[in-house]
């Protein structure tokens, strides 16, 4: 009886996480322009979803940004994290991280609002008519996913042996060729996880992107925004579905390297 | 080792630069433009007229209160019941509550004001039956839920995270010790979970109370709250010190009240 109630209770809890998911997809497939009448079965949205050359760009543009800024975070992050892992000074190293904690502290959409106020600040000193762009939006996604990819990379560090390095160049090899050799490959499983996660925070975030992008630059969460203003056609559950499938397939990459990477510390 | 070092100091340079250039000084132009008028002069205008805000801070906060609470209600037993089985159930049942996660919050919302407005799904089916309309959407409940729907991971995971690593034999222990499942509770599981209910409440929280696009769909236009103060004075009134200093006072409050609940968490894992 109880394990029953237990078993109804959770039930409740994933019908409710999922039924705005099923709608979505559901929708995606219905042939009149309806997104809570079901009029019959069609493929004809992601048709015009593909015959978009709009929504196209939109999703070129994400793909662009989100590549770009989870690159250069992993390669700053990564740096950031071999030299915060090697801080003794316990006020600096706190410091450090408390820093790199603020952006996930602060609320996303302060966050933003700082950024774009950053951003028109220095164009008027420049004199620029205008300050927001491709660029700017670059910068907003690398600094909010630098803290993604430190806080893979970092706990990695800390579980290494600091003997092995020491062991390293005292056969002989140069400090950079024993990071190279002996510390990054014990820590290229944080590096992978920090970069994919970057790249799937950049690709579906909505709010500090509102704020810092320019006029001229959209991505498809902006698109979808720009489109929830009006009655929304099928072709945008469509295309959140695609999304919606993307990320799925890359978190079932991430998981099995997971899984796999258990069983082989079991063995 | 000593040459390590240098390298490593190196290595931290652009980082350094970059944090102090685009986390660091962003919070102070927030603070200058909160203190200054359009022409750049000092002014306390902006301070002042946030007086006229005091009912949407208080909404705000009361709405990303009452959601966190229901939240914490939900996921507790939730993550406990999942702390329980099998190690294989328990990461299937882990993935499934992130996986929705994933799919843009933009999307799910506008899917649920699909499924509870005027001519939506579910009034749909209740006209099929006979059944009068319900009115949903515009609601403060609507937009609370709304909360509760995307934010609810935030708190499943953390107080999960917690109960995963509470030792059976602790349990068994208690047991033992003549606790019946009610002190047991109460004497061993909830003080060992609290860092996770405190990490979950914050997660849920912050999120809740600087939400726009949340009022904005299942509120209806009719629930204002301090997200969308903001929106509006940076997006379409292009009042940039107005916003700066709403943004200003959420920030500060947000931030003063997370070091009280750490402090009274008296744990500093939140910090990595």
């Amino acid at each position: 009886m109880k394990k029953s109630l237990q078993n109804l209770f959770v039930a409740i809890i994933y019908i409710i996480l999922y039924a705005p998911l099923l709608v979505m997809v559901f929708f995606s497939f219905n042939e009149s322009r309806s997104t809570s009448v079901f009029t019959g079965f069609s493929f004809k949205w992601y048709a015009e979803l593909f015959s978009s050359r709009d929504t196209m760009t939109a999703l070129q543009n994400t793909l662009v940004l989100a590549i770009t800024s989870a690159v250069i975070a992993t390669l700053l992050g990564t740096a950031a994290a071999v030299y915060m892992y090697q801080i003794r000074n316990k006020v600096w190293k706190s410091t450090m991280k408390t820093v790199t904690n603020i952006p996930m502290m602060v609320p996303e959409i302060v966050t933003g609002v700082s950024m774009m106020l950053l951003f028109v600040f220095v164009g008027r000193l420049l004199g620029a008519a205008n300050a927001l762009s491709f660029w700017t939006l670059l910068i907003a996604h690398v600094t909010f996913n630098l803290p993604y990819v430190i806080l893979n990379v970092l706990p990695k560090l800390n579980q290494t042996d600091p003997h092995l390095a020491e062991a390293a160049q005292d056969l002989g090899s140069t400090p950079l060729s024993a990071f190279f050799k002996v510390v990054l490959p014990a820590v290229i499983p944080g590096i992978i996880s920090g970069f994919i996660m970057s790249f799937t925070m950049s690709l579906d975030d909505f709010v500090i992107s509102y704020y810092t992008t320019g006029s001229d630059f959209q991505t498809l969460p902006l698109k979808i925004f720009a489109m929830t203003k009006k009655t929304v056609k099928p072709d945008m559950y469509a295309l959140s579905s695609l999304i919606f499938l993307t990320v799925l397939v890359l978190l079932l990459i991430v998981n099995i390297g997971q899984i796999k990477q258990d069983r082989k510390n079991k063995n | 080792m000593k040459k390590k070092s240098l390298l490593q100091q190196a290595a931290g340079a652009p980082y350094i630069v970059w944090a102090a250039l685009f986390i660091i000084i962003p919070l102070f132009i927030v603070v200058y433009y909160a203190f200054t008028d359009k022409t750049g002069a000092f002014t306390m205008d902006n301070i002042a007229s946030l007086a006229d805000y005091k009912e949407t801070f208080l909404i705000s906060f009361e709405y990303a209160f009452i959601a966190s609470l229901i939240c914490l209600a939900i996921s507790y037993p939730f993550a406990y019941i999942m702390s329980r089985k099998g190690p294989a159930a328990q990461r299937i049942m882990m993935m499934l509550v992130m996986l929705p996660m994933w799919m843009n919050l933009l999307i799910r919302t506008y899917s649920w004001m699909n499924i509870l407005e005027r001519n939506g799904i579910i009034n749909n089916i209740l006209e099929n039956f006979g059944m009068e309309p319900l009115k949903m959407i515009g609601t403060p409940g609507a937009v609370i839920f709304g909360m509760i729907y995307n934010y609810i991971p935030y708190m499943i995971i953390p107080i999960y995270n917690v109960m995963s690593k509470i030792e059976p034999s602790l349990l068994e222990a208690a047991e033992d010790l003549g606790s019946g499942s009610l002190s047991k509770l109460r004497r061993v599981i909830l003080p060992l979970s609290m860092p996770g209910v405190i990490s979950g409440f914050t997660m849920v929280f912050v999120p809740s109370v600087s939400t726009f696009y949340i009022s904005q769909k299942l509120g209806g236009g009719k629930v204002m709250l301090i997200g969308d103060a903001i929106e509006r004075q940076m997006q379409t009134s292009y009042n940039y010190n107005l916003g700066a200093s709403l943004s200003l006072v959420l920030m500060v409050v947000i931030l003063v009240s997370m070091v009280i609940l750490n402090r009274f968490a008296g744990d500093d894992d939140l910090l990595i």
